[in-house]
């Protein structure tokens, strides 16, 4: 099954092509003249042991190394909640544009007013777009946003006192980054059951709410990938009971145009940029998860924010809002995912993004649509998808030995990458599916084409699905052993420090 | 409609195969009352030849001047070949590699960073990056109170010459776990902290904040404070500056045990200044706390046929597993950051970066040198500086002086008054290896304009 494609089957490490002596003059400076005029016990005894390589190795290694990797420029990658659209490349040319690149973050304000503007008017699009009556750049991530988020929320019922709200409510189904979210912010994170219809079980939020409710954190759609129908009687609940209603962004791709979060009575939000707005994963970051609030949190939104000021922006600090729960980073943040962002906006402008969830919407129903023709199992087959959807895999698992693991790593074989596996946890063997909009009928075609193929050598060949990947660079990996035997660092050449 | 694929015939098949009879169809659960968001205070959509005119005006309001402003962002010549292989669309556009077979590109890279990392910094483990510095200071601070349970201590020494915004973000973070930020004056004639100074019995303490170089460019008495630190039984938490360590003694060497968690920012290592971020933290540990750091950790293990590959390790200290028992909330990483910093450690090397780093102190040097002939302008502090140092002004307020200096096109350092009254008179001023001869000397020239008035 594998063919023998030396590219792709050896990648030996940066450190193992080292040579002794070998510099790359271009780059560093000459050796200085003199010796370094400081005391000798603050010195380091010998350079750092990183590779002496040459300039073409450097590049030729670096590139191959790409070349081992899935990406959304390459493969398809409905990964759920992810939100993996196309990355547009204009976002990538005009942030880098050499006047935001170069530019120290501490430099004038006078001479930042075109990055201002560009950052001011983010703002305005986010606040629009969500609902909301204040906006904030600042955090580096969705996970640093929701930090944002409950800090406020504990800001707010700390300035009135309210001191005896120590509980965070989160559904079974939400993502761990909320119960660790509310654990950081002091709190303890108290879990509300899910019902068999996706929906947040009402009762049981009946039964947990109180004067110990700081708040309940909820993303809708849910991460089940279906819409919290009766979001106004959670959110009058939780507001009776005197908490507040923190929303996840994670998903809003699904309504993005068509419904705001402000709207359902959220008091606090934070988005994703790097799924929403299309900003690029990078292979792990950067994101940016700012943050939006109603009139009550106001006045603690975490610094920098940009104002205006007739024709003139600045940005707002500690004397201007002496009540901001802070600052999250050195500088303001994640400028060049910020600008990214901006410009996608403009690209889209109102028409676009009231387009982007009818399209995710279509896409994602004709896929269920299609899966379910091939005999697969949507979890909540009564339920409209929204821009996701979850299959489950549990019989397959029961009546072949085929899970939905090997599903993933065999999909990957017929070049794609998989859905989100095995979250959320409350479904087994689940495959949590987000085409997003940006992708063609043909490809999502291909999918359920491989879905079925997969399916079929599940139940006539079940040993090739359960070895899968066969024809990637590696075969499966023993996380086991990666644990167990933990090999973080390289010390092949018994790299002296 | 940009980026939306679709034709009308295949729409008009899409809706057939749901049976729906059109796409508001599919919204019919979302509540009536919901609907009908106002989005007219949203501008219509541009082509992307006028958002780029748009932009290319905006950018060029920066103009561009010579820079000497450090503060914990600086500016270093980046070799071309990092930003084009880091921006190829297979890096660029790659999720976190959660399906290890298909991110073999990443995960090796990241690999690569961590031993790059841990060798840089002498430590045993490194971890694939934070978000930024300030907040991966604010995690070493929470991973150093949980790792040191002997100490029964949430008290932690932070010394005044920590980077200010640093200080900040990690109160923020660090303020609802019950978490005491105790603050350690400096000597006010040297510019670091005074080893000799220190409480004989500082009373229970988790850890002692080391900065190197600290936020004034002057160098502390690294292994002094280490081993004063370690006798009290508190962990180190080492602060510095990348490109610093591969010319200073790095903190796994510092003192007699070495510091137990380095963190910074990495931005020094080819990501560019773009205005404040993404840049990326970093940090470094011994093994022993190594289940208390946070972040992604990528291991080396192999497949089914015995071939070396590369995952994502120690999941189970995440968020995703461990939920309200999570180390920290972290999720993402900087990887796009990391990767360009792993493609510039490669390309200069060891002894690249020792050069690069013993460029920007010598540049340091041979301003100090020029401003002597200034009348009026003195450095503030006798301690030994890196590439930094604080700069007294005398005749003119220090406000006035660098307007003068940003009309001449220059940014000239920054002004300490806000973070710092005792230092009204004084800026941090910082030459990196991309400052010439000229430039110093254009430095020099417009700082004597600016006080001749």
């Amino acid at each position: 099954m594998r063919d023998e494609r030396p590219m792709m089957n050896e990648s030996p490490l940066i450190f193992e092509q080292s040579r002794p002596g070998r510099r790359n003059p271009a780059h560093a400076p000459e050796a200085p003249a003199r010796p370094v005029d400081m005391p000798a016990e603050l010195l380091r005894e010998a350079p750092p042991a990183l590779p002496e390589v040459s300039e073409m190795q450097v590049v030729r290694h670096y590139t191959r190394l790409s070349q081992r990797n899935f990406a959304i420029d390459t493969q398809f990658y409905p990964l759920g909640s992810c939100t993996m659209k196309y990355n547009p490349r204009a976002c990538n040319t005009l942030a880098m544009l050499p006047g935001f690149l170069g530019r120290h973050p501490l430099a004038p304000v006078a001479t930042g007013q075109g990055l201002l503007a560009c950052l001011f008017e983010l703002q305005e699009i986010l606040k629009t777009v969500t609902g909301m009556q204040g906006v904030s750049l600042a955090p580096m991530a969705g996970a640093q946003g929701e930090f944002a988020g409950i800090a406020m929320i504990r800001a707010y019922h700390d300035a009135r006192g309210d001191t005896a709200r120590r509980e965070i409510l989160v559904p079974d189904a939400a993502h761990g980054t909320n119960p660790a979210t509310a654990v950081m912010c002091g709190y303890t994170a108290r879990e509300i059951p899910t019902d068999a219809q996706g929906d947040v079980d009402l009762e049981a939020l009946r039964a947990a709410v109180g004067p110990q409710t700081a708040g309940l954190m909820l993303t809708n759609p849910s991460t089940l990938g279906v819409f919290e129908r009766r979001i106004i009687e959670i959110a009058g609940i939780v507001h009776e009971a005197g908490g507040l209603l923190y929303y996840d962004g994670a998903n809003l791709n699904a309504i993005l145009g068509k419904v705001r979060p402000g709207d359902m009575g959220f008091d606090v939000i934070h988005l994703n940029l790097h799924k929403t707005f299309s900003t690029p994963h990078g292979g792990g970051g950067p994101g940016a998860g700012p943050v939006g609030v109603g009139e009550r949190l106001l006045p603690y939104l975490p610094l920098p924010i940009v104002a205006r000021e007739g024709e003139t922006y600045r940005w707002l600090e500690e004397s201007d809002r002496p009540h901001s729960i802070g600052r999250l980073s050195a500088f303001g943040g994640n400028m060049g995912v910020l600008l990214r962002a901006y410009v996608y906006a403009r690209l889209l402008g109102r028409e676009g993004m009231e387009r982007v969830a009818e399209y995710a919407t279509l896409n994602a129903n004709y896929l269920m649509a299609r899966l379910r023709e091939a005999g697969f199992e949507p979890a909540f087959p009564e339920r409209r998808a929204t821009h996701e959807f979850i299959i489950t895999l549990r019989r397959q698992a029961r009546e072949l030995g085929v899970n939905a693991m090997d599903f993933a790593k065999r999909l990957l074989d017929h070049g794609m990458h998989a859905p989100t596996t095995y979250f959320p946890l409350l479904v087994p063997e689940c495959f949590l599916i987000e085409p997003t909009e940006t992708e063609d009928k043909a490809t999502l075609d291909a999918f359920a084409a491989a879905m079925a193929a997969i399916q079929h050598e599940a139940e006539t060949r079940p040993e090739t699905v359960k070895t899968a990947p066969h024809t990637l660079p590696v075969r499966r990996l023993d996380d086991v052993r990666a644990a167990r035997e933990l090999d973080l660092v390289w010390e092949g050449d018994e790299g002296k420090p | 409609m940009p980026f939306i694929p679709h034709t009308e015939d295949e729409v008009r098949e899409m809706l057939a195969a749901i049976g729906a009879p059109d796409i508001e169809a599919l919204f019919d659960e979302i509540p009536h009352t919901l609907r009908g968001a106002d989005l007219s205070a949203i501008p219509a959509g541009l082509g992307e030849q006028a958002v780029s005119r748009l932009m290319r005006t905006r950018a060029a309001a920066d103009r561009q001047p010579l820079c000497f402003l450090g503060a914990g962002a600086y500016e270093h010549h980046i070799p071309a070949a990092v930003w084009e292989i880091t921006t190829r669309g297979e890096y660029y556009t790659a999720y976190t590699p959660y399906q290890a077979e298909a991110s073999q590109g990443t995960l090796q890279l990241l690999y690569e960073y961590q031993t790059m990392m841990a060798r840089l910094m002498a430590m045993e483990v490194s971890n694939a990056s934070l978000y930024d510095g300030a907040s991966a200071l604010a995690e070493a601070v929470l991973m150093a109170v949980r790792a040191n349970r002997a100490a029964k201590s949430r008290r932690i020494l932070m010394p005044a010459s920590v980077h200010p915004r640093y200080r900040q973000v990690v109160q923020t973070i660090v303020r609802h776990q019950g978490i005491e930020l105790v603050s350690l004056d400096f000597d006010a004639g040297q510019g670091r902290l005074d080893p000799d100074s220190l409480p004989g019995d500082p009373g229970p303490c988790a850890a002692l904040v080391i900065p190197q170089p600290n936020f004034f460019g002057c160098l502390e008495q690294v292994d002094a404070l280490t081993d004063w630190a370690h006798r009290h039984k508190m962990l180190v938490i080492a602060v510095v500056n990348p490109l610093a360590m591969a010319l200073l003694k790095p903190p796994g060497q510092w003192g007699a045990r070495g510091a137990d968690i380095a963190c910074g920012e990495g931005q020094p290592l080819g990501v560019p200044l773009a205005s404040g971020g993404p840049y990326f933290g970093f940090m470094c540990c011994r093994r022993a706390h190594m289940r208390q750091m946070p972040g992604r950790i990528v291991g080396r293990t192999i497949d089914l046929d015995g071939r070396t590959g590369y995952s994502l390790t120690l999941q189970a200290r995440e968020q995703h597993i461990r939920r309200s028992k999570a180390t920290s909330n972290i999720c993402t990483n900087q990887g796009l950051m990391v990767t360009a910093a792993t493609i510039y450690m490669a390309l200069l090397g060891g002894e690249g970066l020792r050069r690069t780093a013993a460029a920007c102190h010598d540049g340091m040097g041979a301003l100090l040198h020029r401003l002597a002939d200034v009348p009026g302008v003195a450095q503030h502090f006798t301690a030994p500086a890196f590439h930094e140092t604080v700069l007294r002004i005398e005749g003119r307020p220090v406000e006035k002086v660098l307007a003068a200096m940003a009309e001449d096109g220059l940014l000239g350092g920054l002004a300490l008054a806000p973070h710092y009254p005792a230092l009204a008179d004084t800026l941090l001023v910082c030459v990196t290896e991309a400052r010439s001869g000229e430039d110093l000397d254009a430095y020099v020239d417009a700082l004597r304009r600016a006080l001749a008035v």
